[in-house]
């Protein structure tokens, strides 16, 4: 007993619920942060003031969001399928929650010397981190794919079936893009990843992957926003064609978990790409100590690039992202990844 | 140690479940679901052969590509529920002869299973020795892509045979597909 209550006690467990009570809670008040940012980005690109009702600016407009979405009716089809109706948006919320797990979002540290040994800022250091990302990500999908299952309507169905052909289309150019960059990095650990980009070359131009892997980091772009199903790849939702797509028949909490899940995977693969092309936590002018600030500001950047593309570009049409997708992107991944191979025999030598 | 068998125990289970279920469910899309759980359940397993590559392409290859699929042809082809259906007594498989010649088979495979459970001393993993091979992805590529030699047999030739054959499934799919244009 003695024993359970020394380790629950010891400065390591303490400081690493800390950090995990703090990664929940920063994804999920991220959601909140990503609906206000949308609405405000979105009114800012159609001359529009967007919320400023609730509280200063609008600012507390998140918080009326989630207090209407608590309070209201939980509505089921009665032809759905019961379980499998409230399954699927546990499944969504949860692998984009577990996705997170694997990202490192800071340099090591001792949190101002409370600890002895230096701790790692992220939740799971798992040596084939980028492999984990990947495979969590493809199990997002069946959250989709079921919930347009089980609400036994039509335009969900199509949702769901649509979700499932984007899914099979894209993940092939999405695992090439990450190959080259593990590739380069000679490792599966984000960790490693992200400490092979620090430093300069030619003592300007930061180690990053992006500036030898801008074809990849391209791939990885698209196919990412496809996997998040976002503008212009949001045909799982389309709504001039499929009234809300797979989540039409969902309402109250439920329909926030998908909601939620959309965001937290947004900030996911943005945090991912920041990680594998733009330096992680690297930067210029701040002490490695707070090497975060950095990394937020990054992943600050990239979701605003998401916004910034969903509110500027129309949704393509459903055989241009298959063709996109199969005769695009999968062949520029491929000779992507035959020149990365190539270019790494000729430094290294054979 | 106790911790490790509970977990093996735990996966082992889900795994063979899963697998139970799978036959079990009336509705295919449920079957499916089993079948994905029975595969994290084999997952779990590899992680505890610290073999954590092996487990996540697991994941990644059979419960979310493959399993993808599978749900999308089953909801595509709206596969209806199978409710308990009349027996259909003129099958030739209900033939009381052929019911006879399956029972005998059951026993005698479930005899032989007896026999060689009885035969093995006791359970041992055996991959220790090959422990530092499966949890290190280079030294895993290095194995595949290694002919037979001082480092035990490769395995080139039989990954280069198994490509082949996967793109010749893959050219035979695409022929029979193709829409003919006449």
């Amino acid at each position: 007993m003695s024993g359970i209550i020394a380790f629950l006690t010891a400065p390591e467990f303490i400081a690493y619920a800390t950090l995990v009570g703090v990664v929940f809670m920063a994804l999920q008040i991220s959601a909140a942060v990503m609906v206000y940012a949308e609405r405000k980005v979105s009114a800012f690109m159609q001359q529009r003031n967007g919320p400023n009702r609730v509280g200063p600016r609008g600012l507390l407009q998140p918080i009326a969001d989630i207090v209407k979405l608590f309070f209201k009716e939980e509505l089921r089809p009665k032809a759905a399928d019961a379980f499998l109706f409230s399954l699927a948006p546990i499944i969504s919320v949860t692998t984009a929650f577990l996705a997170f797990a694997p990202v490192p979002f800071g340099a090591p540290t001792t949190f101002f010397g409370l600890l002895d040994e230096p701790m790692a800022l992220m939740i799971a250091d798992v040596n084939v981190a980028v492999l984990v990302i990947f495979a969590v990500a493809s199990m997002g999908v069946y959250g989709i794919v079921l919930a347009g299952w089980a609400s036994n309507s039509k335009y969900s169905l199509l949702g769901g079936l649509r979700s499932s052909a984007q899914m099979i289309s894209y993940e092939l150019a999405y695992g090439m893009s990450l190959a080259t960059v593990v590739m380069m990095a000679d490792t599966m650990s984000l960790r490693e990843i992200v400490g092979q980009q620090s430093g300069y070359w030619l003592g300007v131009i930061p180690k990053w992957y992006i500036f030898p892997q801008f074809l990849g980091f391209f791939v990885f772009a698209c196919a990412g926003i496809a996997e998040t199903n976002r503008a212009p790849f949001d045909f799982p939702e389309a709504e001039q064609e499929l009234v809300a797509g797979y989540h039409t028949e969902y309402s109250s909490m439920r329909f926030a978990m998908f909601f939620m899940a959309e965001y937290i995977n947004m900030v996911t693969v943005s945090a991912v790409a920041v990680n594998l092309f733009l330096g992680g936590w690297h930067g210029p002018f701040i002490p490695p100590g707070y090497g975060w600030i950095w990394f937020l500001i990054k992943l600050a950047f990239l979701l605003f690039c998401y916004l910034w593309l969903r509110w500027t570009l129309p949704r393509f049409r459903y055989d241009q992202l298959m063709s996109f997708g199969w005769k695009v992107l999968l062949p520029l991944a491929t000779v992507n990844l035959l020149l990365t191979a190539a270019g790494i025999l000729y430094v290294n030598g054979l | 140690m106790a911790s490790d068998a509970l977990l093996f125990y735990a996966f082992a289970a889900a795994a063979v479940i899963g697998a139970l279920l799978v036959v079990t469910q009336r509705n295919p899309v449920y079957s499916v679901l089993a079948l994905i759980a029975s595969f994290f359940g084999l997952s779990g397993l590899y992680v505890l052969l610290e073999a954590p590559f092996v487990a996540v392409i697991q994941i990644i290859i059979y419960a979310g590509a493959i399993m993808v699929l599978f749900l999308f042809v089953v909801m595509l082809l709206n596969v209806p529920r199978e409710d308990a259906a009349e027996w259909d007594r003129s099958h030739p498989l209900y033939r009381p002869g052929a019911v006879r010649a399956v029972a005998v088979l059951a026993i005698l495979m479930a005899l032989q299973l007896g026999w060689a459970l009885s035969r093995t001393p006791g359970m041992s993993t055996g991959v220790a020795e090959d422990r530092a091979a499966a949890s290190s992805v280079a030294d895993l590529g290095v194995k595949l892509f290694s002919g037979a030699g001082a480092n035990g047999p490769g395995y080139m030739f039989a990954f280069e045979v198994t490509s082949i054959l996967i793109i010749i499934a893959m050219v035979g799919a695409v022929v029979i597909a193709r829409k003919r244009e006449d």
